[in-house]
């Protein structure tokens, strides 16, 4: 196969790639280090792990679609993780949901037009004793009401 | 290499230590777990710096894991020389000059809160000590509520050590049980103290840990792997989290036990990925317990090797089940595969392996040293020892708690959690998450144990505890589970892959004033077929909170298809929000805060919602001062 022109750095993988060298079960922890390097993983970082590891670009688009916290497509610059577990439901997420939906035009696991934002929805950050709990850029945020999640977001956005 | 003789020696050294850090002039701990720091628990570390500065003070400020009372984080204890030790909750940053000031100039308290004076409590067995923390009301020795009823075991570490000092776990006896297994019990002698114990394990199963143990050392062949389930994926459940961050030594002490039984020489810790503390806890204590010989080749000079790595999860919920999880660490898509063979037969590469839970391993160092006849002695006779709960939702006290065997829900939630915030009536109690059910108030007296809960139609599950109060929709909290199990189920059998996305649709119609009588019944049958025909846990478990929720709440769900009514005034295609115009004074508050512009009128004068661009997102209630916007049911 012909070489993939791309602006994708693939170099930046030489070490990780031989750190795992010979190891068995490694394309997850590649896969993780590639998303570390990234941000998200492109599709030439995809067919060259493939090629390296000598396995087929089918199993590691298998794997890379199969985990929630793998991504194929650019994130924004700022990413709101908005955590809907079971104590977080009962505690108003779905209003934190439609609050954000309503105030920035984006859905959950998509990224507003112009790039500002990545909202995603989440199964439990283990926090729930704080629920509602969002992440924004990070950082954990307890026991939230929409207007000051609005808040919060709107500040770090500007 | 180090032999059991510098082990003692190491452990006398600790034991100094340990004492020494407790006789100080100023005794400072923070609790740093994941729910302290999101409570802010790392501006308030600076923020004691400061405060230390300013009164001319000297001390270390030691950061502890998770006592468990995670609404009160950021948590703070302080002892002075010769005065008695205080826990304060709340304490954010701006907080710890008052919690200062009322411990060393009795001012006042306002935003911060007095926990409770501090001690030690110790349970004693076999020659040996348990070591774990109280708080009682200063000048007492009544325990404060939410303690009064726990006994803590697999907790008993967190919040008392240094999760990130090995000298603080070998002070309270660790590794004691693993020195005493290896230089003095047979791994059949293990595997009969851990059967006789009754521990079953904590993952949900229930099945005794002894006898897993056993059918694992029974197959001959080798390599064989131990592994430990730390992939913690039910929403509503962090006790794993909070002891592989507060005290990760018992989990790798106890998986060495486990390796020792079996005659395993690797194992692997599967921690979910959204636990970054936990894993670097964990790594932290790999390392810590590899210079000191505890773990690789020999150990403590014995022929026994055994060498443990973390394995970081990548987020998918059907990891927790264990041949899904076997698929992961082996770098594939997290897919179970049918069992039988089980994993002590046929496991991870197709070897014999011992899968358990966190708590599960955290149990046997403590069972190992108090003694099978000391768990017995806890509990109730099917299922002996503690129960771990993670205690959510509406309840006034949240947090995590260890409880004997055999406490009924009702002593839980009213008297450790203090019952329903802000008057509000309990409604249902949920526990095993998305593979669990929930329970009405009726069933308020079960007593908690895997085969009381099992038999009222809940399970004990990995130890999530989530109370709903008369505000949450039955309803729609069964079609929140669906929805969950539709997003996690891993596709690869029909039944669940698809029988939950019919059920969901099933439920999404029934939310949104669409359904007819005989989508019940329609539940009911798709849900059969789940039970019967899917592969894992997962599938076959899916349906329960659904069949739950139905038994013990169909009157909300013939409301909902009958009247069109959502009696919690919670589903969104059955409500309105409307202004009531004598409340309102035309402030336009709740028009700027609209996100859709449905809210108009001039200033001073009422305002109107339009119910075709309202989102129902609730915000012009929340910032209204005059409470004059109200959830209507419009039939």
């Amino acid at each position: 196969m012909a070489a993939i022109r791309s602006a994708v750095d693939l170099s930046l993988m030489d070490d990780v790639i031989s750190a795992y060298e010979g190891q068995r079960g490694a394309l997850i922890p590649l896969l993780q280090k590639a998303q570390e390097i990234y941000g998200y993983l492109p599709p030439e970082v995809l067919q060259d792990i493939a090629d390296r590891l000598g396995i087929s670009l089918g199993k590691v688009y298998g794997v890379a679609t199969f985990y929630a916290q793998f991504y194929l497509k650019c994130r924004g610059k700022h990413v709101l993780k908005l955590c809907d577990g079971t104590a977080c439901h009962v505690k108003g997420t779905p209003l934190l949901l439609t609050a954000i939906e309503d105030n920035y035009d984006v859905q959950p696991g998509e990224t507003t037009e112009d790039g500002q934002l990545t909202m995603e929805v989440v199964y439990c950050m283990g926090s729930c004793a704080l629920a509602p709990v969002a992440v924004l850029d990070g950082k954990v945020m307890g026991r939230l009401r929409q207007e000051m999640l609005l808040r919060t977001v709107k500040r770090n956005l500007t | 290499m180090i032999v059991a003789d510098h082990l003692a020696e190491r452990q006398a050294l600790a034991s100094r230590l340990w004492q020494q850090k407790m006789d100080t002039d100023l005794y400072i701990t923070v609790g740093t777990g994941t729910c302290g720091l999101a409570a802010g628990a790392s501006d308030t570390v600076l923020a004691i710096e400061a405060e230390l500065q300013q009164r001319g003070l000297n001390a270390a400020i030691i950061q502890v894991g998770c006592v468990g009372m995670c609404s009160l984080e950021p948590m703070v204890e302080l002892q002075a020389r010769g005065r008695p030790r205080i826990n304060y909750g709340q304490v954010i940053d701006r907080n710890v000059a008052e919690a200062f000031g009322h411990y060393f100039d009795g001012q006042n308290v306002r935003k911060a809160t007095i926990v409770g004076q501090v001690v030690q409590t110790v349970a004693r067995s076999n020659d040996h000590a348990l070591h774990s923390l109280s708080f009682v009301q200063p000048g007492t020795d009544q325990r404060i509520a939410f303690q009064d009823k726990q006994l803590r075991i697999v907790l008993s570490n967190c919040g008392l050590i240094d999760p990130e000092s090995i000298d603080d776990y070998l002070a309270l006896d660790g590794y004691t049980a693993l020195e005493n297994v290896l230089a003095r019990m047979t791994p059949e002698e293990v595997i009969e103290e851990m059967t006789r114990s009754g521990l079953r394990g904590r993952g949900g199963g229930g099945f005794l840990a002894g006898v897993k143990w056993g059918l694992a050392r029974k197959t001959q062949r080798w390599p064989k792997y131990v592994l430990c389930n730390a992939d913690e994926g039910d929403p509503g459940a962090f006790m794993d989290r909070s002891t592989l961050e507060g005290d990760p030594h018992s989990v790798i002490e106890g998986m060495a036990i486990a390796a020792y039984a079996i005659g395993a020489h690797e194992g692997f810790i599967y921690c979910r990925a959204e636990y970054p503390l936990a894993i670097k806890h964990l790594q932290t204590a790999l390392e810590q317990a590899r210079a000191l010989g505890l773990l690789g080749e020999r150990i403590l000079g014995t022929d026994f090797s055994f060498d443990l790595h973390v394995k970081e999860g990548a987020g998918a919920f059907v990891c927790g089940e264990e041949t899904a999880m076997m698929a992961s660490i082996q770098g594939g898509r997290g897919q179970p595969w049918p069992r039988p063979p089980y994993p002590a037969v046929s496991g991870l590469w197709g070897q014999p392996s011992n899968v358990n839970n966190v708590k599960t391993y955290a149990y046997a160092p403590r069972i190992m040293r108090m003694g099978a006849d000391w768990f017995r002695s806890l509990g109730t006779p099917g299922s002996s020892g503690t129960a771990i709960f993670a205690l959510t939702g509406q309840v006034q006290r949240t947090g995590l708690i260890e409880v004997p065997m055999g406490i009924t829900l009702r002593e839980i939630i009213y008297d450790v959690g203090g019952g329903i915030p802000l008057g509000k009536q309990f409604k249902a109690v949920q526990t095993g998450g998305p593979l669990g059910g929930c329970l009405p108030a009726a069933h308020l007296d079960t007593p908690v144990d895997f085969d009381s809960l099992r038999a009222a139609g809940a399970v004990m599950g990995s130890g999530g505890m989530i109370v709903a109060d008369e505000t949450t929709c039955m309803v729609e909290f069964a079609e929140y589970f669906m929805q969950f199990t539709c997003d996690e189920s891993c596709g690869k059998c029909p039944p669940c892959r698809l029988g939950s996305t019919r059920m969901l649709e099933v439920l999404a119609r029934i939310t949104a004033g669409e359904g007819q009588l005989e989508d019940l019944d329609i539940i009911r049958w798709l849900a059969q077929g789940m039970q019967k025909g899917s592969l894992c846990a997962l599938g076959q478990l899916a349906p329960s909170p659904v069949l739950s929720t139905l038994l013990h709440f169909e009157d909300e769900f013939r409301a909902h298809i009958e009247q069109k009514a959502c009696p919690a005034n919670k589903c969104k295609a059955l409500i309105t929000y409307e202004i009531l115009p004598d409340l309102c004074t035309g402030c336009m508050v709740c028009g700027r805060s609209c996100g859709s512009h449905a809210i108009t009128g001039e200033k001073r004068q009422p305002h109107v919602i339009a119910p075709e661009l309202c989102a129902r997102c609730g915000l012009c209630a929340e910032v209204c001062k005059f409470d004059a916007i109200v959830i209507r049911t419009p039939r």
